[in-house]
């Protein structure tokens, strides 16, 4: 009996706590992309390289509060900058929107072309992140480090195993919920949210109803950002900033966006979790757990490891074939263009 | 491409750029500027067949160029033979026994009806399919990646002529795009993008991780050339002689001939290439493929298999971007995986397509040169640029040795704006579409 409780223990805190907050960090990300894919109508390669501006832009915030010497006491300082990062993000994107991508709405231009503006828009942000933060790890997380750790968790239960809680990883969650509800509640409940929604489902409607096509823009570029820096930040906070991690961030959340179904925000953050539980179960090294429930006679000898973790994306990509080869439009019926 | 005066004056500026670079920094600099711009050029073919003919968007190009890099290693290295004795025929059988599964799994998908029972059997033959080839595979590498690990503990390659290398990892690729072509094309354009996205990442990671096929991060160096060595030369008398007769030093001579030997060969791949492209663009195959691209439901309404021609066209532009690699490889005599960056591998080709023109390969091959010689020389521009703005700051101040760190990083900015500029006002390329 003891024994299944330690593999449950060990499977909690090896695979579900690190997937929750992954599965968090990609369901917010996969909200981003789907919203432009829903509004804008194309698939924003940026997506990855905004996370990272967003997250520099909230870790200069931070690093300002920490030298004047604010802080949230057990809370990470980066909490408070938020809203600052989001508020230079979103002039950016409202910034690049005007440069780059009007220009071509107002020429109806066919989304791959969108795609290949974001391509560039890609690239001068990748340099702007590196141009002020450089290409190197960052570290920005301060306060509490564990909600519970492995240990108080052991003297507490008994058990052999310990389950570890780290604050960025239960924030992450509580953070990611707040969002989301917030989100739902203001594309639900709010005028501009209904106008958005109408907007995506039927452009030449909403158009003749009279809802202002730019303004419908501008109010999906600023949820971006906001999307896009909380996501980053997260992710930051969890495990560390580093720019190309973020670019290669793109693929997962793309994955994650197109199995809940493009421009559907539901099937968005299905797919994150879907993604992230994957990724984590078949990349985790299973021998602890099985140790635990097997006869000693069947324990196994070498590590159950369905695969390496180098293979994370090779996870993504795998759902990614199945859902299109089986069920091209999401788990959430998406758009199709 | 029409010959007009416009058309060749860029074609003019480009060699007068590398020529420049000889003239002002060194020949040894330009030759290799020229001889990357020849292997760009061909990238940018195999895109430009891709985007240009067909419309089809493929953002994984670094895979398809990796993989062309690994055919190098393939065919050119001598084998091991200690390595395939422990377990070269053990690991054959591994990958036979799971390509046999995923067989039966797609033929129990074709033939069973439609139900639980095909899903369950699916999952089953996969399942089970999956522990085996790792219970076959595991072992055989281990015994592959403890011999020598710090010389070889790989297999090695077929320890044939290098230039076999370049049809071959045409080959590889070729195969790769037929297996993410066959699932994504046919769906929504982006789809493919972000499927070739995972392909060309997963592409890298079975580099970087499969220790007994590529050496993984430890890199593979040395593999043969298709050109003689350097040393050789400079060991060589009569080199020697003629070349200090010509008033030239032998050790540089050396280099630059070498690299010229390199250019040649590349120049005829691209020339053949070129050739083939433009024949087929003028044969009624390239007016089905206009005619596709410009209206997919008018030609299939005509009767034309659009996702029959998109495939084969994205097998065969991916073949291009595979030769390309295998060339890069062949140049550099070295496989080093973690070598292989998205922005330099896939969106750059983007750029030089874009900036060139998509549609003509004209254009595409002029873009190849001029997007590369920017890529490699607006670094040291950079540098100079911020030197002279930050020559009036005070020395050791924090913002100024920030900003000249960071002036490597200019060169992804200005490959953004240059791609921006001429998306927004040159749409159609320098050399446009006729």
């Amino acid at each position: 009996m003891i024994d299944v409780l330690n593999a449950l223990v060990a499977f909690l805190n090896f695979v579900v706590v690190p997937a929750t907050a992954y599965g968090s960090q990609l369901a917010l990300g996969a909200l981003g992309v789907t919203l432009i894919y829903g509004i804008l109508r194309f698939s924003n390669f940026a997506h990855g390289d905004t996370m990272a501006f967003g997250t520099m832009a909230t870790i200069l915030f931070t690093w300002a509060f920490q030298g004047m010497g604010i802080s949230l006491g057990p809370l990470p300082t980066a909490l408070l900058a938020l809203p600052f990062g989001i508020a230079v993000t979103g002039l950016l994107l409202i910034g690049t929107d005007r440069l780059v991508y009007r220009f071509y709405r107002q020429q109806k231009a066919v989304p791959v072309i969108f795609v290949i503006a974001s391509l560039g828009v890609m690239f001068v942000m990748n340099a702007l992140v590196r141009f002020i933060i450089g290409p190197d790890d960052q570290r920005f997380a301060d306060g509490e480090r564990f909600i519970i750790s492995a240990r108080e968790f052991r003297t507490l239960t008994g058990l052999d195993e310990g389950l570890a809680i780290r604050t960025t990883q239960g924030l992450t969650v509580v953070t990611a919920v707040i969002v989301v509800a917030l989100l739902f509640w203001f594309l639900n409940k709010t005028r501009t949210g209904k106008s958005m929604r109408a907007f995506s489902d039927n452009e030449d409607l909403a158009l003749l109803s009279g809802i202002n096509p730019e303004r419908v823009v501008m109010v999906t570029w600023l949820l971006v950002a906001a999307l896009a820096t909380v996501a980053g930040t997260l992710y930051g906070l969890d495990k560390s900033f580093k720019p190309f991690t973020y670019f290669q961030l793109l693929l997962p959340i793309f994955a994650a966006a197109i199995v809940g179904g493009l421009g559907s925000p539901l099937g968005a953050i299905a797919g994150g979790f879907v993604i992230a539980f994957s990724e984590v179960t078949v990349t985790y090294a299973f021998k602890k757990v099985l140790g635990y429930l097997l006869p000693e006679a069947l324990e196994p000898d070498g590590l159950v490891q369905l695969l390496s973790t180098d293979y994370k994306f090779a996870v993504s990509f795998a759902i990614l074939i199945i859902v299109l080869l089986f069920k091209p439009t999401g788990l959430f019926k998406g758009k199709s263009v | 491409m029409t010959i007009n005066l416009r058309n060749l004056g860029l074609f003019g500026l480009v060699a007068l750029l590398i020529v420049a670079t000889g003239v002002l920094q060194s020949w040894n600099v330009a030759l290799t500027i020229l001889n990357y711009g020849l292997i760009s050029a061909v990238m940018a073919l195999g895109v430009n067949m891709q985007w240009g003919y067909a419309g089809l968007f493929n953002v994984g190009i670094m895979g398809f160029v990796a993989l062309g890099g690994l055919a190098t290693v393939i065919v050119a290295m001598p084998p091991v033979g200690e390595a395939w004795s422990a377990g070269g025929l053990r690991v054959i059988m591994a990958l036979g026994w799971g390509v046999i599964v995923l067989a039966a799994a797609i033929l129990l998908y074709q033939r069973l009806p439609r139900g639980a029972t095909r899903s369950a059997a699916m999952i089953a033959v996969l399942l089970g399919g999956f522990f085996s080839f790792r219970a076959l595979l595991d072992p055989a590498v281990a015994a592959i990646e403890s011999v020598n690990p710090a010389a070889t503990g790989y297999l090695g390659g077929l320890g044939l002529p290098v230039l076999l290398a370049w049809p071959v990892g045409g080959l590889l690729a070729a195969g790769a795009a037929w297996i993410v072509g066959k699932t994504a094309l046919g769906l929504r354009s982006d789809y493919l993008a972000i499927a070739t996205l995972g392909i060309a990442e997963i592409a890298i990671a079975v580099m970087k991780n499969e220790d007994w096929l590529s050496r993984g991060v430890k890199n593979v160096v040395a593999i043969p050339r298709p050109v003689p060595y350097e040393i050789d030369l400079q060991n060589d008398p009569d080199f020697v002689a003629r070349m200090t007769g010509w008033g030239f030093d032998p050790v540089t001579a050396s280099s630059v001939v070498v690299k010229l030997c390199y250019a040649g060969l590349f120049a005829v791949v691209l020339l053949v290439l070129l050739w083939l492209l433009e024949s087929a663009l003028k044969s009624p195959w390239g007016r089905m493929m206009r005619a596709i691209r410009d209206n997919e439901t008018a030609a299939e309404a005509m009767g034309k298999d659009v996702k029959r021609r998109h495939l084969q066209i994205f097998v065969m532009g991916s073949a291009i971007c595979g030769i390309a690699g295998a060339m890069l490889v062949t140049m550099e005599s070295q496989l080093v995986p973690s070598s292989y960056q998205p922005l330099r591998f896939t969106f750059l080709i983007w750029v030089m397509v874009i900036v060139g023109g998509s549609g003509n390969n004209w254009g595409a091959i002029l873009g190849g040169f001029l997007v590369w010689f920017l890529w490699i020389q607006v670094e040291p521009m950079g540098q100079q640029l911020v030197l002279w703005i930050t020559s009036g700051m005070a020395d050791g101040s924090a913002l100024k040795d920030h900003l000249i760190d960071s002036a490597a990083h200019m060169r992804l900015l200005t490959m953004g704006i240059v791609l921006l500029l001429v998306l927004r006002f040159s749409p159609r390329g320098l050399i446009p579409e006729k």
